[in-house]
């Protein structure tokens, strides 16, 4: 039998892969990676690609997509971080500035964001108060 | 018997009342054992990454990333408060911010600064009440958490870290324990406490990874994504505190109202005996009188 190496190919949102494999191919941050067993300690960034796995006992390769991630490897187990979004500094940049923008309008409407919840506590009093009439109406 | 007609009412409403508490009951006992499984379901991945954290951390880099080196004079601190976007879920909300409160006044007292990120309404219009610096926040997050929606209010406390304007942060989220007991937890994210357990021994040999294209983008990479799963994983147990809570609460207000009910009617029928018995009597007394 030929020599396997562990894979666990997790995502933040679930585990997507965990077993056995001969070869393990990812696709790097330079370029396709081959780790067979006993590969020297990695760590790489994965761009987004398909991860190919060759099992054993198996002729077909068994193929996880990966929208780009991190790719450790210890001499025996490799495990591949996935990521959940297509990622990048400029979109990362973006995301930043659009959490800090809600919290300025946040603070700039303070007082307004105040007096809406305090409107809308007033208006399901009201609300409550007319249902209650409109019962007294209907039971008089 | 206008007694017997205004209890009548109240016992409708409490009726009335009981049914959307029951409602919100089941909503919420089935939405937590989704949003449990959720929080099971990241499990794997936090713990793959804080492996290869240790890994890292036993490796002898030539590369010291930030993350990991502690500040002595801590001035400003980041604080990320998770709570929930909607109320009604008992004390969960109240027990996290009350040991932010704890915790706030102890910085002040120290003469530390804080920045905020809030994730969740509730914690967000406290911070606001309290008139302190919100950085960033994130409301809306669902049932459903994404890692995805996470990425730009984390980023903006890690880059504040990076360039020195904090010096260390803060997470502040409820544990789920089970069902029944949620825990709120302060927990530190940066620096980042030595990962090392003393049993690895093997791993404290003489050795570094190969790294892919450069040590510094690639640690950079893995420690944000790090903090990042941290406060996934936060925000998704934060979610099913909420709904075990809220199933928890709902099920209290409709025991209540049950019993509200049962004493109303039990008072209902005390009037109307009364009023019986009283009119008989009358009767009884009038038919002696001629």
């Amino acid at each position: 039998m030929a020599m396997t190496i562990h894979v666990d190919i997790v995502s933040a949102e679930k585990a997507l892969y965990s077993g056995s494999a001969e070869v393990v191919i990812a696709p790097g941050q330079r370029g396709e990676l081959g780790i067979h067993p006993r590969h020297t300690p990695l760590l790489t960034t994965l761009k987004p690609g398909t991860v190919r796995m060759k099992l054993p006992d198996q002729a077909e390769e068994v193929m996880i997509y990966v929208s780009g991630g991190i790719l450790e490897v210890q001499p025996h187990v490799v495990t591949i971080l996935s990521d959940t979004a297509i990622r990048g500094n400029d979109l990362d940049e973006a995301k930043a500035l659009e959490a800090k923008r809600a919290a300025e309008d946040a603070m700039k409407n303070r007082e307004a964001s105040l007096d809406y919840a305090k409107a809308q506590a007033e208006l399901a009093e009201a609300i409550a108060q007319l249902a209650t009439i409109e019962k007294l109406r209907r039971k008089i | 018997m206008a007694a017997g007609k205004e209890i009548r009412t109240q016992i409708k409403s409490v009726e009335n009342t009981r049914k959307i508490t029951k409602a919100m009951e089941m909503v919420a006992a089935s939405k937590m054992r989704r949003a449990q499984e959720r929080m099971k379901a990241a499990r794997p991945y936090a713990e793959k990454i804080a492996n290869v954290a240790t890994h890292l951390a036993y490796a002898h880099t030539e590369y010291k990333h930030p993350f990991v080196i502690a500040r002595e004079n801590v001035r400003r601190v980041g604080l990320i408060i998770v709570t929930s976007d909607k109320g009604l879920c008992g004390g969960l909300n109240t027990n996290a911010l009350r040991l932010v409160m704890t915790q706030l006044k102890q910085w002040k007292a120290a003469g530390v600064e804080v920045d905020v990120t809030a994730i969740g309404n509730k914690g967000l219009g406290f911070m606001q009440r309290l008139g302190a610096n919100v950085v960033s926040q994130l409301t809306g997050i669902g049932d459903t958490p994404r890692l995805e929606t996470l990425i730009g209010p984390v980023k903006i406390m890690l880059d504040a870290y990076m360039e020195g304007r904090i010096d260390a942060l803060f997470i502040v989220y409820n544990r789920f324990v089970n069902t029944m007991k949620q825990e709120p937890t302060l927990t530190q994210l940066l620096p980042l406490a030595k990962l090392a357990s003393e049993d690895e021994a093997s791993l404290r040999t003489h050795w570094d990874y190969i790294y892919e294209p450069d040590a510094q983008p690639v640690v950079d990479a893995m420690l944000k994504r790090y903090i990042e799963s941290l406060v996934y994983q936060a925000v998704a147990e934060n979610i099913a505190c909420e709904q075990s809570a809220r199933m928890v609460a709902m099920k209290a207000a409709s025991d209540n109202a049950k019993n509200v009910i049962g004493e109303l009617k039990l008072i209902y029928n005390k009037t109307r005996q009364a009023a019986i018995t009283k009119e008989l009597s009358e009767i009884v007394a009038g038919a002696a009188a001629v």
